[in-house]
């Protein structure tokens, strides 16, 4: 796993076309539904309304209330609804809106979804795909802005993937559709108006393949998600001191591409991680340790990670500015670790 | 309110002596299958928890004869007697029991998870309600591929009480699938008596929160049973949408093992007035009664039935464990 080639590479036109980052979900789920008859979509206002995010917009028209299923405010029995399905052939989508919400379902998820291949000897696999939004930025307060993928992460048996602009999210959305697992897509909220290239044709990118957004030499900073859009801002910053940062974007977080972090690591001998994610526990914690088990002695400095503090998500604008990780922190831990040697 | 049916003044000849014997076959099944697991459980022979069926055989046995292969089934930690009656074979029961490699889940199951899916059991499942939206995705998965088999879920009265069963309920009422919701109201959610856990009497009153019909049957009764379950699955095959049943039961072993009466939960007494209704019993002397089948018949079921339960447990005990190398097998697909 450490080739970073994407599929397919983005051909150089006169106008390239750009998707949002919410277009470009939505334009892989209808061309993954067009793609298997299996694909349904379940969840709450997903059908007649289009989803709050207008994640489902305009597939009710094309695909109809069969594949289009407005449910209940019913997370566990939507979950288990898309187990049950997945478990008899088909591919459902089950759609959480809020991340948050995972703690009505979380059994489903966990002790259902994530085991059953396992438990039932491996003769069936539960091709279930769970998209959901995370992240603060909204003001939407703590109940609605959480980014929990270290608590899926944890659960053998699950994947879990955070695209981090419109193309991954075609992509990683096809891939998880596609995939006979149960994944579960963290659609971040802010970014979701935001724009990149998207080719028009369906394709996939591999689940745990990382993708080096940036190159550089002299520090990795491993971002999951929003956060690597931060990151490659700290990039710009820290390119006028004369310092080149690499980006990793690890793209799927279950399974995670450890090798190609590892081997950025052999270069730069250097490691920020950061995530939107509260720093304790999170993932960052992962994949330091990860780091020091395998390449310690091509570290020039500790792995530094940057997160939220140990708080929920604030509502007042200020605080949750203060509360989410930035492309000043991150650009400021870089110069940290540039100052131990 | 759920429909009463007595079943007091019924004869079995309201199911056909076929069917008598069909049900017969099934209990007795899980009536053996049972009881020597409990045996081998107390020898210190198998590892884990053991939540033994016996005394509920009527309900399986009569709601399993209602369906056909390929209707799908969700069960409860207390799932061999459904296993059993759906079809799926001792061999690999026990063995999954012993931990072996060959059985149904591999060994990486147990007790509480058997499943089979060439026998449209979808597991068991450790978790109390979470069958039950399972199973309305299996229906789901029914009427989305435009087949006709439905799905049953079974549950106890303890699990009633969990959001998932009502989320269940609702979402397969809503949806109107293919559904047949079975109560095996035994009296207790592992050791508080109803009354202690709902104010209800009957647990059926809850289906029509949901607009969904019910019936009462006397769960030891298994033509009663049967009669309820084929009902309610025509109903469902038709398209018309769920149904519950509650069968009124009760659990002649503990919550869990053998003998673990550590906690004076239930009287002697109403043990004793339980067991003197056997499910089995009651059938035997009925189909006898009714000229169905002669005792001498009744015998050598019971006796065809250990030798195929000495076979698999010597099967299941020849078995080699699983291979420690191949921890992680089936953790993910592909």
């Amino acid at each position: 796993m450490t080739t970073t080639t994407e599929a397919p590479a983005l051909t150089p036109v006169a106008a390239p076309r750009k998707l949002s980052y919410v277009k470009a979900f939505n334009e892989g789920l209808a061309q993954a539904m067009r793609e298997d008859e299996n694909v349904f979509v379940a969840g709450e206002d997903v059908a007649g309304y289009g989803g709050v995010f207008r994640m489902f917009d305009n597939l009710l028209d094309e695909f109809g209330p069969r594949r289009m299923i407005d449910t209940p405010i019913s997370e566990a029995a939507l979950v288990g609804l898309g187990v049950g399905a997945a478990a008899r052939g088909l591919r459902p989508v089950v759609d959480l809106m809020f991340m948050d919400f995972i703690g009505v379902c979380l059994d489903q998820i966990v002790n259902q979804a994530a085991k059953m291949k396992y438990m039932f000897g491996g003769a069936l696999s539960v091709p279930l795909t769970i998209t959901t939004a995370s992240g603060a930025g909204l003001g939407a307060a703590a109940q609605h802005s959480q980014s929990l993928e270290a608590w899926l992460a944890h659960v053998p048996g699950l994947k879990v993937v955070m695209p981090s602009d419109a193309y991954t999210a075609k992509g990683l959305t096809v891939s998880a559709i596609r995939d006979d697992n149960p994944v579960v897509i963290m659609l971040n909220k802010v970014l979701l108006g935001s724009t990149s290239e998207v080719p028009e044709e369906i394709y996939g990118i591999p689940l745990g393949q990382a993708h080096t957004a940036r190159h550089g030499s002299d520090v990795t900073v491993i971002a999951l998600g929003r956060m690597v859009g931060e990151a490659l801002a700290a990039a710009e910053e820290l390119a006028a001191e004369g310092v080149e940062i690499e980006v990793i974007d690890p793209r799927s977080v279950q399974p995670l591409d450890t090798e190609t972090m590892f081997a950025s690591v052999r270069r730069t001998n250097r490691v920020l991680v950061v995530h939107e994610a509260v720093t304790f526990g999170g993932l960052g914690a992962e994949i330091a340790a990860q780091i020091q088990d395998s390449v310690f002695d091509y570290l020039d400095a500790p792995v530094l990670r940057i997160g939220a503090p140990f708080s929920p998500v604030p509502f007042s604008p200020v605080l949750e500015n203060a509360y989410v990780p930035d492309r000043a922190r991150i650009a400021q831990g870089c110069r940290r670790l540039l100052e131990r040697s | 309110m759920a429909q009463r049916v007595s079943t007091a003044s019924k004869k079995s000849t309201q199911v056909s002596a076929r069917v008598i014997k069909n049900l017969h076959e099934r209990m007795v099944r899980i009536r053996l299958f049972e009881t020597e697991a409990g045996k081998l459980m107390e020898a210190g022979k198998l590892p884990g928890f053991l939540h033994l069926y016996v005394g509920q055989e009527a309900v399986a046995a009569g709601v399993m004869a209602a369906l056909r292969d390929d209707d799908q089934i969700t069960s409860t930690h207390r799932g061999h007697g459904h296993a059993v009656a759906k079809g799926v074979g001792f061999r690999e029961m026990y063995a999954e029991l012993y931990g072996r490699v060959t059985g149904a889940c591999l060994g990486r199951g147990g007790s509480m998870h058997i499943n089979d899916l060439t026998r449209g059991m979808l597991g068991a499942n450790g978790i109390v309600g979470a069958g039950v939206p399972i199973a309305v995705g299996a229906a789901f998965a029914a009427r989305y591929k435009g087949e006709d088999n439905v799905a049953v879920t079974f549950f106890g009265d303890g699990a009633t009480n969990i959001g998932a069963w009502h989320e269940g309920a609702n979402m397969a009422a809503i949806l109107g699938l293919p559904v047949v919701f079975v109560c095996e109201n035994n009296g207790y959610a592992e050791f508080t008596p109803q009354s202690g856990h709902m104010l209800l009497t009957d647990v059926a009153d809850r289906a029509a929160a949901y607009g969904m019909p019910s019936v009462i049957v006397d769960g030891m009764d298994a033509a009663a049973v049967h009669r309820a379950a084929v009902e309610a699955v025509e109903r469902a095959r038709s398209g018309a949408g769920p149904m519950m049943i509650e069968a009124k039961t009760y659990r002649f072993f503990d919550h869990q093992g053998v003998k673990g009466l550590r906690h004076p939960y239930r009287s002697d007494e109403e043990v004793a007035q339980w067991k003197a209704r056997d499910p089995i019993d009651l059938l035997e002397v009925r189909a006898v009664a009714d000229g169905i089948a002669t005792r001498a018949e009744l015998d050598d079921v019971w006796q065809r039935t250990r030798d195929e339960i000495a076979e698999a447990i010597a099967y299941a005990e020849a078995s080699p464990l699983p291979d420690p190398a191949d921890l992680l097998l089936n953790v993910y697909s592909g």
